[in-house]
């Protein structure tokens, strides 16, 4: 049983390409309000990881809980899978490519989903979805296409589409790194009022500044392991690993 | 069953690949005009005079626009009344004689060839990298051997597609000629029908016949263009 | 008689030649695009020994002429008479009309499944992606996300397939439906006058000219979404693209 205040919990995750193994037995849990940020370096599973939490990769093998709903995995085959797509969504992402729908609106796509998933009516949807585009500074923009805005636009209505599920969670997969320097700091801003707001995040990033300053827990992987994992002053200040030591030396 | 198909008196395999044989000559002789009328469309369509090119750009869009029978029709009977319009004036005691089907074939054919030919061509020369045309200037050479030495071998790589396509679409649409009563597959599988009784029997062997006929042009065409890209790497 | 004698003499059936290419060619498009997509969607996401009758079917389709598809169709039923007597399917082959349609739409069906298969590969993976992870079922990805972009995409080579089944409709006419063939043909084995085969190709062109201009305009709302930035290429080139 998880204790109640645990909202996400992923066991043992194991991922093979082919005859790679690219995860290599992941354990993490996250508690409501958390936010955690997993570091690594290219290749080093973080994305993989991330997909497998909502299963747009199938982990090889492994245990994800959500909110109660459980999916066990063995052989590449998830017992219960017609829990994915409520797993789903329950748990909002945010992609490093946007990922926006070019053929609908701004609004048309935060509407999207509690319309199409939820069965919410239009009204009380679209009520919700300029409230949640105000929040993200974007109600001006509503009826426009996605390629008439910026990346940085982009990315924040691609956030406000998640929001607007009302989910457990919200998992970030590199948010900024698709981003001009100038329009990072727009998102950051965006995620950082999410963090202060108490939201839990699970979020991917190159970001040193973020997972040092915003996130209440910091996980290192390095070829598709755990290498350290802690709040993040203490392991920034006092690296315990050679690995992690060499990743931020890198990245300062 | 296969006696049907023998070859001699009792199967009608020696009609059919007689027939087939037809099909096979007009393709080939439609080919080599078609390609010749798509050449002269595309550089009527990229002359510099406006005349031609819209003499080109009207050639292409109406051939394109119009069912290929019907262009076998205005052809085969067009045709026949000018020749025996001409006939009339020349040697009034002439008798009237009939244009050849054969003769309107490879005419409608290949114009509709020539048509769809010439679209092929023009994009092809239009995505033609000019920058050689430029090296070929810078070390003299005049505008024909640039055209002759640089462009043309090169055109051919990007049409090559295209016109394959055509091809096979041209030797399909020979099945047309049966209808203005040319000896080809289509009407001798008709004549073998009318004997025996057989229609399913006989028009799926000629469809049969047909699919071979363009898969093997596939794949002629697929090594052709693989030849046709040596030395050039996919992007 | 000239030209315009032969209009005004004949021009009752040369319009009704007219409404049947029409009727025929709509007909069999839309037949073919009621079944194309679940074909596509065969083509996309089945195994290669599942999708190898269906490739089979539309190599065999883009292969043979379809005038041959026709005769096998209409003269190539004569062979089972009996049998679709029996099955009273015979009323229904009897008829010219039923045959040509037949033969349109299962070869429309051929060349829309693969126009439809490479719409559905050009969808961008990130927005199936986004849709799964938002918790979309399979169905309504494909209804919400997929085909709306699948359909942008094919929609200039669909165009062109419409008008393509409208040339070939016109061999209808050999299995004596009077389309505008059919009809043209009638006429000038009374008549013997050439002109009215003039008439015929531009009713033909006018036919195309008014398709291309409904279609541009259908291409240019489904398109509305690509803003001035990434403004496509005018597409609809009417034939441009060839069948083979
Ligand atoms: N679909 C796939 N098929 C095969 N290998 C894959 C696939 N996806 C990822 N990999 C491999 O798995 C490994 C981990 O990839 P992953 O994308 O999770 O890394 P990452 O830590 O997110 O890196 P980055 O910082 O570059 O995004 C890499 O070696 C990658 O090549
Ligand atoms: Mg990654």
């Amino acid at each position: 049983m998880t204790p109640p205040d645990i909202i996400l919990k992923a066991e043992d995750i194991h991922k093979s390409f082919g005859s790679v193994e690219v995860l290599k037995g992941i354990s993490l849990a996250a508690r409501n309000h958390d936010v955690i940020s997993i570091l690594g370096s290219s290749g080093s599973g973080k994305s993989t990881f991330l997909r497998c939490l909502n299963f747009l990769e199938t982990p090889t093998s492994g245990k994800v809980t959500v909110h109660g709903e459980e999916i066990l995995v063995k052989n590449g085959k998830p017992q219960n899978a017609r829990h994915i797509e409520a797993i789903r969504a329950r748990l909002g992402m945010v992609f490093q490519q946007f990922n926006l729908w070019t053929h609908r609106t701004v609004l048309e796509n935060v509407m999207e989903g509690p319309i199409q998933v939820k069965g919410e009516p239009k009204a009380e949807a679209r009520s919700k979805a300029e409230a949640f585009l105000k929040r993200v500074g974007l109600e001006e923009r509503m009826h426009m296409y996605p390629s008439q805005l910026s990346g940085g636009q982009q990315q924040r209505v691609a956030i406000a589409r998640a929001l607007a599920m009302e989910p457990d969670a919200i998992l970030f997969d590199e948010p900024t790194s698709a981003l001009d320097p100038e329009l990072v700091g727009e998102v950051l801003k965006v995620m950082q009022d999410l963090a202060a707001e108490g939201r839990t995040m699970i979020v991917v990033t190159h970001e040193m500044g973020f997972a040092r300053e915003v996130s209440s827990e910091v996980v290192f992987l390095h070829e598709g392991r755990i290498a350290e994992q802690g709040p993040p002053g203490e392991m920034f200040t006092n690296p315990k690993t050679e690995e992690f030591r060499r990743f931020i030396a890198k990245a300062m | 069953m296969f006696e049907l198909f023998s070859y001699g008196d009792a199967g009608w395999g020696d009609e059919i690949l007689r027939g087939l044989a037809i099909t096979v000559q007009l393709a080939i002789v439609t080919l080599p005009v078609g390609l010749f009328l798509g050449f002269l469309a595309a550089a009527a369509s990229m002359s510099r005079l406006l005349p031609l090119r819209l003499l080109g750009f009207g050639y292409t869009t109406v051939m394109r626009g119009l069912p290929e029978i019907l262009t076998l029709f205005v052809v085969y009977n067009g045709a026949g009344l000018l020749i025996n319009a001409v006939l009339q004036w020349w040697a009034p005691e002439a008798a009237p004689t009939d244009f050849s089907p054969f003769a309107a074939g490879v005419v409608a054919l290949g114009m509709v060839f020539g048509a769809f030919a010439a679209e092929v061509l023009r994009g092809a020369f239009q995505s033609l990298d000019s920058g050689q045309a430029e090296a070929g200037r810078a070390i003299g050479m005049t505008e024909r051997q640039i055209f002759l030495r640089i462009r043309l071998p090169q055109v051919w790589r990007f049409a090559l597609p295209g016109l394959g396509n055509l091809w096979i679409n041209m030797l399909k649409d020979t099945a047309l000629v049966s209808v203005i009563a040319l000896d080809d597959l289509m009407r001798m599988t008709k004549v073998a029908v009318g004997v025996t009784k057989q229609p399913f029997t006989f028009y799926l062997l000629a469809c049969l016949i047909y699919w071979a006929m363009c898969v093997l042009s596939e794949l002629v065409l697929g090594q052709m263009e693989r030849r046709a890209n040596r030395g050039i790497r996919r992007a | 008689m000239n030209p315009l004698e032969i209009l005004a003499q004949y021009w009752p059936r040369l319009l009704d030649g007219t409404l049947m290419t029409i009727k025929l060619t709509l007909l069999g498009a839309l037949i073919a695009a009621l079944v194309s997509p679940a074909f596509a969607l065969i083509r996309v996401h089945a195994s290669p020994m599942a999708q190898a009758p269906l490739r089979l079917y539309v190599s065999f389709m883009r292969g043979t002429p379809i005038l041959a598809q026709l005769f096998l169709i209409y003269y190539g039923s004569g062979q089972f008479r009996p049998l679709l007597q029996d099955w009273g399917l015979w009323t229904f082959f009897r008829d010219p009309f039923n045959c040509a349609l037949l033969a349109f739409a299962l070869n429309s069906t051929a060349y829309q499944t693969e126009i439809l298969r490479g719409g559905i590969l050009g969808v961008a993976r990130g927005e199936i992606e986004a849709a799964k992870a938002i918790g979309m079922s399979r169905f309504t990805a494909l209804r919400r996300v997929v085909f709306p972009h699948a359909y942008r995409i094919a929609w200039p080579a669909l165009g062109n397939e419409v008008i393509l089944l409208m040339k070939a409709s016109a061999l209808a006419s050999v299995v004596t439906v009077f389309d505008v063939m059919g009809r043209t043909r009638q006429v000038f084995s009374k008549t013997f006058d050439f002109s009215v085969y003039l008439w015929a190709a531009l009713i033909y062109l006018c036919i195309t000219a008014v398709f291309v201009l409904l279609w541009r305009q259908a291409e240019r709302r489904l398109s509305r979404h690509i803003g001035a930035r990434h403004q496509a290429p005018a597409t609809v080139q009417p034939l441009k693209e060839t069948r083979a």
